[in-house]
């Protein structure tokens, strides 16, 4: 009886909010896609101590980049338009970034590709690629949580970081941050269907990995680069992941130019999607599901 | 109405060929070669809408070729197909909320969370209503006694546990046709034998049209009324079970127990000038086989009055014998030579 009562309550319930099947059918979908990113999330959550390790990994490496650079300005004031102190913080915030950002989207869709599982996404009603942009945002958040905020706390801890007080430059950082993540999660979307094409992508999926470092700004700052690279640089999307957000943080992009920089945030975002779309699509005639 | 309707169906495969040697693969790498690879040849078929239908065929046959066009998974190379009103790979999105899929050799439930998440999540994925959703999980939970299994993590449930959730994950959404790529592999018979009967259950309360390949004859004989065998990407025969085994069955076997030894010379003796053929199982046992056009009765009749039998059983030609002939042969049509291989091959069936 009880039983009874509380379907009927959920369903009027249900009823009422939702205008018609229609409407209602569409929220459950957006439901599952939030889905998505929570069991993410809690996955991740729930293998936490794999990325205490990360942590100090990500702290090594700020240390490493911290002392070269150190030795790289001497007694000299600036390199590249940058101050040592802005350095410092150029090299916490981004290596701080790419905790947050970096996931293997390329792996798990290539894996998926390989193995023959893809078959099992495609029998499902919704978009495979939409479903794994959802779980790298959870694994996005979980890392953002767990493994960006602490181990910046302990970089600042132990280099002279320098980071900008107005809540402004921070607001505008986080979203930053999270262009930087749609543009590198798109570049591995991109890097994991190119699995349907050729038969072995591992090649491809390391080259990414580097170029994705070395051309974003990582290792190196773009204006750093030799005249004629960084000029081709400023072509291609990876700056916009690590090296422009960067500058806006650490205070060498300032006015006029952050609204530059997140223009070409939300350029790239958009442009990425038409390859993503198109792999999509042609993939569907090319797919050869592995395994019989 | 038909459920399935299939016309001149083909599919052909691009595939990369490997030249040999050192001065093949550097080849390989300027100039690739490809060779294409027909694994479904203009096969033509319809299902009506309630049909268990079996799929069978060797492996490479072009079984999972054809479950992946109809699924909507592959885009065919030619021919026309609709599943249930729809075309498949035209409209993907809708055509799936409407089919349910089951391989048994990949798991689409997520291997980290519990049972219940993930149809939870299948739910709000083929947009279920909640009252829906607890009508029908209670009906599938009940029925195939997942109660206890609800509560755990995917990856800590036994095979035969994870195949009746998987089914369970197919049918949240009550679809009209059931696609079944080898449900059965790998489970224990008492598992094997609660998912057809689940099956069989379920086509006759819900009228759901069920397409199924398997390895498994006994899947075929325990569901299907009708079997659709495939060889090298062609259809080579469809039609009943029973069609089958009266055109391909060569006779039947009898197993005689006698209370005291008996010679086979004396066997032969009792039945001379009729096509059986004795061989001894040991001192008191024996086997005749006897071919379609006698009756089991004459030749029991010569036996029974003559000797001291303890225990007679009458064994049925076997499907598995049947249907590894017609593979070996390569088609339905029945050759003499065929014939004479199945008896050699004969294996009893109540073992």
């Amino acid at each position: 009886m009880s039983d009874k009562l509380e379907t009927a309550v959920s369903s009027s319930a249900g009823g009422s909010s939702a205008g018609g099947p229609q409407e209602s059918s569409r929220r459950l979908l957006m439901g599952a896609y939030l889905d998505f990113i929570r069991i993410r999330f809690l996955t991740m959550l729930a293998y936490r101590v794999n990325y205490y390790s990360g942590i100090l990994i990500y702290s090594l490496n700020i240390g490493v980049n911290y002392f070269t650079w150190m030795a790289i300005y001497g007694k000299g004031e600036s390199l590249g338009g940058f101050s040592a102190t802005q350095m410092t913080s150029y090299v916490a915030v981004s290596w701080m970034a790419r905790a947050f950002y970096f996931n293997n989207l390329d792996r798990e869709i290539s894996t998926d590709i390989r193995d023959g599982s893809i078959a099992i996404q495609f029998i499902r009603p919704y978009n495979y690629v939409l479903v794994k942009m959802m779980q790298g945002l959870g694994e996005g958040i979980f890392r953002f949580m767990l493994f960006m905020i602490p181990g910046m706390a302990i970089a600042m801890l132990l280099f002279p970081v320098q980071l900008p007080t107005e809540l402004s430059a921070w607001v505008g950082f986080l979203v930053m941050l999270f262009f930087s993540f749609l543009i590198n999660s798109q570049i591995n979307v991109i890097t994991g269907l190119s699995a349907f094409f050729v038969e072995n992508n591992e090649g491809m999926m390391r080259m990414k990995r580097v170029v994705v470092d070395l051309f974003s700004g990582l290792v190196v700052p773009i204006s750093l680069f030799p005249g004629w690279l960084s000029s081709i640089l400023n072509f291609l999307p990876f700056q916009a992941i690590t090296y422009l957000p960067g500058s806006v943080f650490t205070g060498r992009v300032q006015g006029v130019g952050i609204w530059n920089v997140l223009g070409v945030q939300v350029f790239w975002f958009l442009v990425l999607l038409i390859p993503i779309i198109w792999l999509n699509h042609a993939a569907r005639q090319r797919l050869f599901v592995q395994g019989g | 109405m038909n459920a399935i309707q299939v016309q001149d169906l083909r599919k052909t495969f691009k595939v990369q060929k490997n030249r040999e040697g050192l001065k093949g693969a550097f080849a390989d790498l300027f100039k690739r070669e490809f060779t294409e690879v027909t694994a479904v040849k203009d096969i033509s078929f319809t299902i009506p809408q309630g049909e268990i239908c079996g799929y069978i065929g060797e492996n490479g046959a072009g079984k999972s070729t054809t479950i992946k066009m109809l699924t909507g998974i592959l885009v065919p190379t030619s021919g026309s197909l609709s599943v249930g009103g729809y075309v498949p790979y035209l409209e993907r999105e809708k055509f799936v909320r409407n089919i349910g899929v089951v391989f048994g050799q990949r798991s689409q439930l997520w291997w980290d969370i519990g049972v219940i998440e993930s149809f939870q999540l299948l739910r709000k994925v083929y947009r279920v209503s909640e009252q829906d959703f607890k009508k029908r999980l209670d009906e599938l939970v009940e029925r195939l006694e997942l109660q206890e299994l609800l509560n755990r993590p995917v990856r800590k449930l036994s095979l035969g546990q994870r195949m009746r959730c998987e089914l369970v994950a197919a049918l949240l959404h009550n679809p009209s046709i059931l696609f079944l790529d080898e449900p059965t592999i790998g489970l224990d018979i008492v598992v094997k034998s609660e998912i057809r009967q689940f099956l069989k259950d379920m086509n006759r309360e819900h009228g759901t049209t069920i397409l199924l390949t398997t390895h498994d004859l006994q899947d075929i004989e325990a569901l299907c009324s009708r079997v659709i065998m495939l060889d090298d990407g062609r259809i080579i025969y469809d039609g009943g079970l029973e069609d089958l085994k009266q055109r391909w069955g060569t006779g039947r076997e009898v197993l005689f127990q006698f209370g005291n030894p008996t010679k086979l010379e004396q066997l032969e003796h009792w039945t001379t000038g009729m096509p059986v053929v004795w061989s001894a199982e040991n001192e008191l046992g024996a086997k005749v086989w006897i071919p379609l056009d006698l009756n089991v009765s004459d030749v029991l009749g010569r036996v029974v009055g003559q000797a001291d039998i303890t225990d007679i059983k009458i064994i049925e030609t076997n499907t598995d014998d049947i249907v590894r002939s017609i593979y070996q042969s390569g088609s339905a049509e029945k050759p003499d030579e065929m014939a004479a291989a199945l008896k050699d091959e004969r294996e009893a069936l109540h073992v």
